[in-house]
């Protein structure tokens, strides 16, 4: 400790001395990606957003003001305890200076508590839920591509105004799933909708027959999904197959990725309203860089928006540690904050007091078989949620950075 | 150094050298993956009091290690006790729900004992995942490690590593000392031909409570040290996956020899922190030490250095 | 509308028949465990991993073969079953002097590097397999509507476990194998090759696991997952049934399977460890287990 403190000193005299060179310790810049490789969440984040974060070192040009950047990468399985190890490990060994990606809150929670403690950046990407950005806030943690308020707000929001007044929730039991859901309620309520009730299932859950069936006898006009990846994807198939959609009930996924409508394929998804941070068939930016992606990943796949909001984070991250010429953590972060965020991915993102990355969100509606043009050609975009509708507000926060 | 006497004199100098070693490894090893492996030798070093020295196989360890990984986080974080009374408090824990299941499981033997506690193990996950104080998957986080007896800061973590080589030192003499007593010798008799050590009147299921509480003990206090170590306790601590974890690093490093746990331990952190990077692997690696060590070697890797360790009398 | 404890019987009846779907998986894993403890004593534990690969030897036909659902419902279990015999003859085979634990350890180890494989191959998110345009469609019960493949579901399982159950209770080639469960010496000197009925065996019930996994395929994802999320329950139901016992396999799979869907009615999230419950219960009461003999 001393002896790195020693050096670091060291090195800083010798840089001050009239060399033009910024301040990165180790002389290097290391961006480390922690993800989900094996598990459930590995179509949706995995490899891919390792893919897109050595896009953003490339398309910066490989090097920050001379230093070279360095991208590590490693898996998670989604659990907080080893997400927390290798965290430590990378700041503590790795000489790592911000992690990026991190699906899954639970991850993501432990990933915050140790680079809040270590004062390295945090970028999440692909993690969901809201505490993300209230009581677990940091000065160097920031959540970029969606949140559990916004799937709500996009989602509750357009279906209530649809006419879907009545619902009924299947919600993954645990703290993911409830937060999706009482944050829907709220929407709902607010909307003049009404809650028949809901559900909690085990996570994960492979049977969804039985829950079906209850939400089937409630009546309520809406069953709103209050989960993700492999729960979601069955719960409607099984929908469809007991023949809940036919008879009128409608499917309101809350958190549905791209990945997620490939694996049910259009004949089962169909008409589907959803909320996305990101399509990639929506201008030429967006195709540009999602087809770039995709030969990256062998072909035959386009990115989620978990993927396409890494390779924004990691570009901006790196913009900015070029802008505060030093890579030390809240340095970086307040460059972060200062710098207005401009690509394919958020055209006019911001970064607020608490960490939330502030960029429009999208409604879209899954096509029906017969309007796609091809594999991949899936979403409607219905409407553009401009940011700062589209996320809590501010005010609302329980973030103590924030200032009141 | 004043060994305990229970240690002869041609071991001495062999328990000095791993000493010593634990004592100057963290300045060449990342000390925190040494913590580690130090937390999971303890456990499966507890667990291996069980299947090493009764003959039962637990299918349910997660349950002492995890919930009294769960209870030490939360006096730590929700009540601010200082470490070594959230400590105690886990392995209280520990101790007790290892007199219940133990009471209930020891009345049935092999697969039947082994079913019995993966299932009252999943009941231990059922309440973990419905309890608040858990706060399900998210798990505790952010435990703070606080100061030992108020003096010494475990936040730093040569501080922290010091505390955990010693409970751990101190924990496989006790249990070292445990198996060789009389008391040991019961067991190992009961292992070895239970009718027999009945009819020479031993009360047998006393015996084996006695081992169980004391293994889940161990387990819980292997529990308590890991949620100080990564300031965290969560449902893959309950799960059945860290039964099974616990089982390999047994059966890797050696059943029924007193460092073998701790070496397997040791071999299964590093496998999971060298292929972290490559997905599945880590799983598939995993498996295939399973097949070989059931295969070709089931006395482990101890099991392997034996001959050569008693040779030189460091093993009796 | 009658309700029974605040729910509607009708509401009643649809999760009833709902469970006792999900039972007849439970009854087909679980016949084919308790086979293969009866004659090899061995604790299958990749059981689950190879009702997996049988869903996945049926995606793999119909995407890379164009073989369809009914084709595929006779090649996976071959294709699964042939696999059981090469483990069995190479691994297994070797364990059987030794105290049974080390069989549930080669099989655990086993479970993980077959879904470690198909986990590297194909992902975790789950590949669609559609229902059979046979089967597709539904019913209206009054109380329900029920998927004709569900139906189908039910009714396969019962017609496989009672042939099964036939085959081992009623025929000579059945009475080979009980007796070689209770002597394989004597069986062995009467001049019956128990090596190889002990392989076919092996064979044959890790065969009905590729089978269920096969039926399970249109129902849920064909992901690498589908097994370890099963494997624990059905052992559960063997324990319960008393391991070995054939028909207590079959009967405790379908009875589970009901007491899991009311489970769902009244306390859906403790639906997933309700049978762990009734396992402890079971096990402290009968020692032996609902039809085991003797502990």
């Amino acid at each position: 400790m001393v002896m790195k403190r020693l050096l670091l000193g060291a090195a800083a005299l010798a840089l001050s001395t009239g060399m033009a060179h910024a301040q990165y310790s180790d002389g290097k810049v290391k961006i480390g990606v922690l993800t989900d490789l094996s598990g459930t969440y590995s179509d949706l984040a995995g490899k891919g957003t390792i893919v897109a974060a050595q896009m953003a070192i490339d398309d910066f040009g490989g090097k920050l003001n001379g230093m070279p950047i360095e991208l590590i990468s490693a898996d998670h399985q989604n659990k907080a305890d080893i997400a927390s190890g290798i965290a430590r490990k990378w700041y503590d060994t790795e000489q790592v200076d911000a992690i990026a990606e991190l699906v899954t809150t639970a991850a993501a929670i432990a990933v915050r508590e140790v680079s809040k403690e270590k004062g390295k950046i945090d970028l999440v990407s692909g993690a969901a839920s809201t505490p993300l950005t209230n009581d677990k806030c940091s000065a160097t943690g920031f959540h970029w591509t969606y949140d559990t308020y916004a799937l709500a707000n996009g989602t509750g929001d357009a279906v209530v105004k649809n006419g879907g007044k009545t619902w009924f929730f299947l919600t993954a039991d645990y703290a993911f799933g409830h937060n999706l859901q009482a944050q829907t309620e709220k929407v709902v309520k607010a909307n003049g909708g009404v809650v028949k009730g809901a559900v909690k299932h085990p996570f994960p859950n492979a049977d969804f027959s039985s829950f079906l069936l209850q939400a089937q006898s409630s009546g309520a006009q809406i069953i709103g999904l209050a989960n993700a990846g492999a729960d979601t994807i069955n719960a409607i198939k099984q929908a469809k197959e007991f023949g809940i959609t036919q008879s009128g009930q409608q499917l309101a996924g809350l958190l549905v990725f791209i990945t997620d409508i490939h694996s049910l394929g259009l004949e089962t998804a169909q008409g589907m309203m959803l909320t996305t941070g990101f399509y990639w068939d929506m201008d030429d930016q967006t195709r540009a860089w999602s087809k770039r992606w995709s030969e990256k990943m062998g072909g035959g796949k386009m990115p989620s928006m978990v993927h396409a909001g890494t390779y924004s984070q990691v570009l901006h991250y790196l913009k900015s540690a070029a802008a505060a010429k030093t890579d030390e953590g809240i340095k970086v972060a307040d460059e972060m904050r200062k710098l207005p965020i401009a690509d394919f991915f958020a055209k006019n993102g911001k970064i607020r007091a608490d960490g939330r990355m502030v960029h429009d969100m999208y409604l879209a509606q899954v096509k029906k078989p017969s309007e796609s043009k091809g594999p991949w050609d899936y979403y409607k975009i219905v409407r553009t949620i401009p940011g700062d509708q589209a996320y809590q507000p501010l005010s609302e926060s329980t973030c103590p950075l924030v200032k009141k | 150094m004043t060994l305990p006497p229970f240690v002869t004199s041609r071991q001495k100098p062999f328990i000095l050298a791993l000493l010593g070693l634990g004592v100057v490894l963290p300045f060449a090893v990342y000390p925190v993956f040494l913590m580690k492996g130090l937390c999971f030798g303890l456990f499966a070093a507890a667990f291996n009091l069980l299947l090493g020295y009764v003959g039962l196989l637990s299918f349910g360890h997660a349950m002492f290690f995890g919930w009294s990984a769960y209870l030490t986080a939360h006096a730590a974080k929700e009540w601010g006790l200082t470490p070594e009374l959230a400590i105690l408090m886990g392995v209280a824990l520990a101790t007790a729900l290892g007199a219940v299941v133990g009471w209930l499981a020891i009345r049935r033997q092999g697969i039947y004992f082994a079913m019995i506690t993966l299932a009252l193990a999943q009941l231990g996950f059922f309440v973990a995942v419905q309890a608040p104080m858990t706060h399900g998957e998210d798990g505790i986080q952010g435990v703070p490690r606080g100061h030992l007896f108020g003096l010494f800061d475990l936040a730093d973590t040569m501080t922290m590593y010091y505390f955990v080589l010693a409970v751990f030192v101190a924990s496989l003499l006790f249990l070292y000392r445990v198996v060789n007593s009389p008391f040991g010798q019961v067991l190992k008799a009961i292992r070895d031909n239970e009718p027999r050590a009945i009819s020479l009147g031993y009360e047998v299921s006393r015996y084996k409570l006695i081992a169980f509480v004391l293994s889940a003990a161990f387990a819980g206090l292997a529990g308590s040290l890991k949620s100080l170590v990564f300031q965290l306790a969560s449902l893959a601590d309950v799960s059945w996956h860290m039964s099974g974890e616990v089982v390999l690093m047994t059966l890797l490093g050696g059943v029924g020899t007193v460092l073998g746990p701790t070496v397997g331990a040791f071999l299964v952190v590093a496998i999971q922190d060298f292929f972290a990077g490559i997905g599945s692997w880590v799983i598939i690696i995993q498996g295939v030490i399973f097949v070989v060590c059931v295969l070709l070697f089931r006395s482990g890797m101890i099991g392997v250095l034996a001959p050569w360790l008693k040779r030189r009398g460091i093993t009796g | 509308m009658m309700t029974i404890l605040g729910i509607p019987t009708q509401a009643l009846f649809g999760q009833l028949l709902l469970g006792l779907i999900n039972g007849a998986f439970y009854a087909m894993l679980s016949l084919g465990l308790a086979l293969i403890f009866g004659l090899l004593n061995i604790i299958n534990f990749s059981h689950g991993a190879l009702y997996m690969m049988g869903a996945f030897v049926a995606w793999l036909a119909l995407n890379f073969l164009g073989l369809g659902y009914w084709p595929a419902l006779i090649v996976a279990p071959l294709v699964v079953a042939l696999a059981g015999i090469v483990i069995e003859r190479t691994m297994l085979c070797r364990l059987y002097k030794l105290d049974h634990l080390y069989g549930l350890l080669l099989t655990f180890g086993l479970a993980l590097i077959i879904e470690g494989l198909f986990r590297e191959g194909y992902g975790v998110s789950g590949q669609p397999y559609s229902v059979p345009s046979e089967l597709a469609g539904g019913w209206n019960l009054g109380f329900m509507f029920l998927p004709i493949y569900r139906g189908w579901v039910v009714v396969a399982s019962l017609v496989l476990c009672l042939g099964t159950w036939y085959a081992i209770e009623k025929t000579k080639l059945g009475a080979y194998l009980r007796a070689a469960t209770e002597n394989p010496t004597l069986v062995q000197a009467f001049g019956i090759n128990v090596p190889v009925m002990i392989t076919l065996t092996y064979g044959f019930g890790v065969a009905l696991a590729a089978i269920a996994g096969v039926l399970a395929a249109p129902i849920y994802q064909v992901s690498p997952k589908m097994g370890s999320d099963l494997i624990i329950v059905v052992f559960a139901v063997v324990v319960i049934g008393g391991m070995g016992s054939i028909m207590g396999s079959i009967l405790t799979g379908y009875m589970l399977g009901l007491v899991e869907g009311l489970t769902k009615v009244f306390y859906p999230e403790a639906a997933s460890t309700v049978i762990f419950m009734v396992m402890v219960v079971v096990l402290l009461i009968k020692p032996a287990g609902l039809f085991g003999k003797g502990a």
